[in-house]
This record gives C-alpha cells, sequence and structure tokens, in this order.
C-alpha cells in the first residue's frame, strides 16, 4: 500500500502508525484548500458588492456635492450676516435723534441682535465639522476600494490593477507653530449637555494651579 | 484706577463677522481705539509692532497661527507677557480651558456670548468701568 500524497505522487509504504498521521495531515491539507478558497470567494463576493454599491459615485459625485452645498450654506449666511450688520449699524445711527430713553431701548434691541449674529461664527463652524467629517469618509471609501483593489474592470475578468490609490492626506492641516497635542484641542462648538458653560469654565479658572 | 476708555484693543478672530461684533459691541461698552487681526501671527506681528494695546481678545481656531499659540508667545515675550489676554472661543471642553489656563489666558468666554458676560470679563481683567 502506497501514502496519500498532495503531490499525487506515491509515497514510500508506510508503517501502520505513520499512514494514519498523513491521512490526517492530507484531511487536513485539503481542509484548509478549502478554506482558503472560500475566502476568496467571499473577498470576491465582498469586492462585486462594493463595485455593485458605485463607491465611485461616493467619492466623486455625492461628498463633493454635499460638500459645495455646505460651503453655499456658510457663504449665504455670512453674506446675510453681513447685510443685517449693515442694517443694524443704519439704524444704531439713528440714536442720537431719539429722546434717551428710546435711544437705550433701541441700543438694548441692537445689542441683541449683535448677539445674535454670533449664530454665523458657530453655525460656520459646526458645517466645517460636517465637511470634515465627509472628507474622512471619502477618505476611508478609498482606503476600502485600494484595499479590495475594486475596479468595475474586473467584473469583466481584468487583472486589479498594480498600483492601487494611496489614501489621500488628513484634512485637518496643523497650524503654524502648534504643538501636535493642540491638534487634539481643536473640536469646535459642542452640543448641549457635552459642552462647559459659561459658569463651569469660570470655576475652573478660578480653581487650583 | 480707572480704565483708560482710549485704551487699545486688538481683537483677532478669522471670521470677519465676529470681528464686527465684537468692535461694536465694545464701542458700545465705551471703546473705540480697536484694531483687528484675523490670525495669530499677524496679531503677534501687530502687537510686536507697537506694544501700546491694552488688551488682547482672541478666537482659538485660526490658522495659520491659533488664539493658543499667539497667547504662548505673548506670554513668552518680555515686553508683551502682562499682556491681558481673553480668549474668546467655541471650544468648550475642560481641556482647552485647562491648556488656555497653563498658557496663561487672562480669562476665557465661550461662545455664544452676551455683550453682559464680555463686559464681566473685561472687568476682571482691566477693572471696572
Amino acid at each position: 500500500m502506497t501514502g496519500f500524497s498532495p503531490t499525487g505522487v506515491p509515497g514510500p509504504a508506510p508503517t501502520p502508525d505513520s499512514s494514519t498521521g498523513r491521512a490526517s495531515d492530507f484531511l487536513g491539507g485539503l481542509r484548509l484548500v478549502d478554506e482558503i478558497r472560500a475566502l476568496a470567494d467571499y473577498i470576491d463576493t465582498a469586492r462585486r458588492d462594493l463595485v455593485a454599491l458605485r463607491p465611485q459615485d461616493i467619492q466623486e459625485r455625492f461628498i463633493p456635492t454635499a460638500a459645495d452645498e455646505l460651503d453655499a450654506i456658510v457663504q449665504a449666511t455670512e453674506s446675510a450676516t453681513e447685510d443685517i450688520m449693515d442694517c443694524v449699524e443704519a439704524l444704531e445711527g439713528l440714536g442720537e435723534r431719539l429722546s434717551p430713553a428710546d435711544t437705550e431701548i433701541l441700543n438694548g434691541a441692537v445689542t441683541r441682535i449683535y448677539e445674535a449674529c454670533a449664530f454665523q461664527d458657530i453655525t460656520g463652524q459646526r458645517i466645517t465639522k460636517v465637511v470634515r467629517t465627509l472628507k474622512n469618509i471619502e477618505e476611508r471609501v478609498g482606503a476600502m476600494l485600494a484595499t479590495f483593489s475594486v475596479n468595475p474592470a474586473l467584473l469583466a475578468g481584468a487583472p486589479p490593477p498594480e498600483d492601487t490609490p494611496a489614501p489621500l492626506p488628513p484634512t485637518h492641516v496643523a497650524a503654524v507653530g502648534d504643538r501636535p497635542e493642540d491638534q487634539a484641542l481643536l473640536n469646535g462648538p459642542q452640543h448641549t449637555g457635552a459642552a462647559m458653560g459659561q459658569d463651569d469654565i469660570d470655576a475652573l479658572l478660578r480653581g487650583p494651579g | 484706577m480707572a480704565v483708560d476708555m482710549n485704551m487699545k484693543i486688538l481683537i483677532v478672530d478669522d471670521y470677519k463677522t465676529m470681528l464686527r461684533i465684537i468692535r461694536n459691541l465694545l464701542r458700545q461698552l465705551g471703546f473705540n481705539n480697536i484694531d483687528e487681526a484675523m490670525d495669530g501671527s499677524a496679531a503677534l506681528q501687530m502687537l510686536r509692532a507697537t506694544g501700546d494695546y491694552g488688551l488682547v481678545i482672541s478666537d482659538w481656531n485660526m490658522e495659520p497661527m491659533t488664539g493658543l499659540q499667539l497667547l504662548r508667545e505673548v506670554r513668552a515675550d518680555a515686553k508683551l507677557k502682562s499682556m491681558p489676554f481673553i480668549m474668546v472661543t467655541a471650544e468648550s471642553k475642560s481641556e482647552n480651558v485647562i491648556a488656555a489656563k497653563e498658557a496663561g489666558v487672562s480669562n476665557y468666554i465661550v461662545k455664544p456670548f452676551n455683550a453682559e458676560t464680555l463686559k464681566a470679563k473685561m472687568q476682571s481683567v482691566i477693572g471696572e468701568f
């Protein structure tokens, strides 16, 4: 009796003990091949699913469009705020013609409008955070495509590209002179509950140290 | 000692609308001698050029130089190190406040803020007016 051999070449006649061991090794090898084949099928399916999702659209169309729309919001609110400020400054100038009591009422209202106009700064920073998040998604989609070597041509049986795209650089540009750890401090406006109020900040400033 | 209402105040912010808001609020408080800069490096140049500012009111998140770095530069400059410096920012996490405190900030205002808060923090730094 000859022994099992993955290569198909008959091996030397085994002893009764070694025959059992080689059979076990061979069966184990077959299972490994099956598992690798299943893994390859899984990756191929994932790759096809990714292509079917049209990830290039996310990178090339959806995210740039969304970012452009958000930029337009920032520009529009900035322009509108400037208009409001122009009008309020004109109204404020009328105070000299009013009685002291009316001037006080006018100035109070004008001050509140100035305070309210700060919304443009806050919303601008929030929108910038959203745009940064979109850029991160864009980068991750790109990295995922690179990892899976996804190319629509694969569906036609073409080989994967040799030069997969490199991940995009980080979106945050470190400010000149900032320490590396300072970047982690740039979080922008926080949601109510996550943010410290002015009273909390005052207490922290008064604290020891 | 009475506050000099003609003191030069430098406001620093990369949003021109915010510069305008703070300028108008300061004007309503009686301060009219106000200069503006749109980032820390421009502000530092102005501070070093004249050295006669009585107060700096600065945003944090600006490029290329942030308000925190401006604060550190000011505190490291022999001629500017005692300059009153108020940070006005949307950065409201405790680590931000601690970092600013460690860098030597005089007071810290979180955006959005109102005129009353601005006045109170200014008074705590430069005195009653």
